[in-house]
């Protein structure tokens, strides 16, 4: 039987796909707590990735039709991407556990090869303290790399760092 | 609730890796830690759906507002299956290219070239329930990018493709047989395995040709299957 087809990279000039509609989750009348999921993604220079395409998937609440739980975002100049959606809640882990609150993020863009794939959990929520994937992560400062902190007004903020200092822990699913 | 059936590994070779050095871009923007490993959960073997309804397709792009784009008119058309060779059906394909010049309808792309006013280059599809797709469009030309001295791309299309869940995403890009500019290419050769390589590039098929009309090409594309049993915690 046939492998998966490999992977390229998105490129510079994947905004010819783009509708910017799709950054926002809540477009078709979701209902449930509004949220803002923003942040920058930086290069292994800290310089902001101005080109890439940012996708989120989150399986709470279920998808429905007025609620895709799929979003796209450009990043602008300062390589901040930005998503209205839906505060997830808790869902399933393996075996009889539960996952803290969170929701799944692809980078893709120029100078990547494939899709970088990490997640943003909600600084202060109490599940995150028996969440089994950040409680794999040993080192506390690589844990920090997948939560989003509040940034007023219903906005929370994760960066991610693709290379370096502070790099964002990257999962292998 | 029983635990979601995970999707299996990739196949050591068959997928580039993050850090590919002779594609400069990668320089400054892989990992340099390992991806961290963690068992497949809903969130990975869910997916978003896209119905035609909310998202039209657009599968001929070779008109825009009933006036022909310039170029040689192609047919791309193939099958989606995952890694047992079953079809994924109803799922939406995305493309986007430069047109016949080598030029994206994109403000980023100042290539010398001219922009043709009826050739935007983006089209979108659902498969069939065979996971059957196709497109209408123009073969694209050749650029030149800033990577190494006297680099130009492959004539290519952009894919993107989703299948079942998150963990089945998929961006790649379709080659044309017999371009010599295959060769020199770092993002085609990021790619390890040479077999899986070569399957990124379409083969031209007569029977997808229309005869007085256009040239068909096949690209079919693998989905990652799901594993024969659930991986142990």
């Amino acid at each position: 039987m046939p492998t998966a087809t490999a992977s390229q990279t998105i490129g510079p000039y994947w905004h010819l796909m783009e509708d910017p509609s799709w950054a926002d989750l809540t477009r078709f009348g979701a209902a449930g707590e509004k949220i803002t999921l923003t942040g920058a993604v930086l290069d292994g220079d800290g310089k902001p990735c101005a080109d890439a395409c940012v996708e989120i998937w989150q399986p709470d609440p279920p998808a429905s039709d007025s609620f895709p739980g799929f979003g796209r975002s450009n990043t602008d100049s300062a390589g901040v991407y930005r998503f209205t959606t839906v505060k997830p809640g808790p869902v399933p882990a393996r075996g009889n556990a539960q996952q803290a609150p969170h929701i799944a993020i692809c980078v893709l863009s120029r100078g990547l090869m494939r899709g970088l794939v990490t997640r943003a959990y909600f600084e202060g929520d109490r599940l995150n303290d028996t969440d089994p994937l950040l409680m794999s992560i040993e080192e506390p400062a690589r844990r920090a790399t997948l939560i989003a902190r509040p940034a007023g007004s219903g906005t929370w903020r994760m960066d991610v760092r693709l290379q370096g200092e502070g790099e964002t822990v990257f999962l292998d699913v | 609730m029983s635990d979601p059936l995970p999707f299996r590994p990739y196949a050591p070779g068959t997928q580039p890796p993050y850090d590919a050095p002779a594609y400069l871009g990668t320089v400054k923007r892989h990992p340099k830690q390992k991806l961290h490993p963690m068992p497949q959960t809903v969130t990975e073997t869910t997916g978003p759906r896209f119905s035609p309804n909310r998202f039209p397709p657009l599968g001929d792009l070779t008109m825009a507002k009933g006036k022909p784009a310039i170029g040689e008119r192609i047919i791309v058309a193939g099958t989606i299956t995952d890694e047992d060779g079953r079809p994924v059906p109803n799922t939406m394909v995305e493309i986007w290219q430069a047109n016949a010049t080598g030029r994206y309808d994109h403000p980023a792309d100042q290539h010398d070239a001219p922009l043709d006013p009826n050739f935007h280059g983006m089209g979108r599809v659902f498969t069939d329930d065979q996971g059957r797709y196709r497109f209408l469009t123009i073969r694209p030309g050749a650029y030149p990018w800033p990577n190494h001295k006297n680099a130009w791309r492959p004539n290519h299309i952009h894919f993107s493709y989703f299948g079942p869940a998150f963990a089945t995403r998929l961006i790649t890009q379709m080659y044309f047989p017999g371009d010599p500019l295959l060769a020199f290419d770092p993002i085609f050769h990021a790619v390890p395995d040479e077999h899986a390589r070569n399957r990124l590039i379409a083969v031209f098929d007569l029977d997808i040709t229309e005869a007085d009309y256009a040239l068909g090409y096949r690209f079919d594309v693998v989905l990652r299957g799901r594993a024969a049993t659930p991986m142990e915690d």
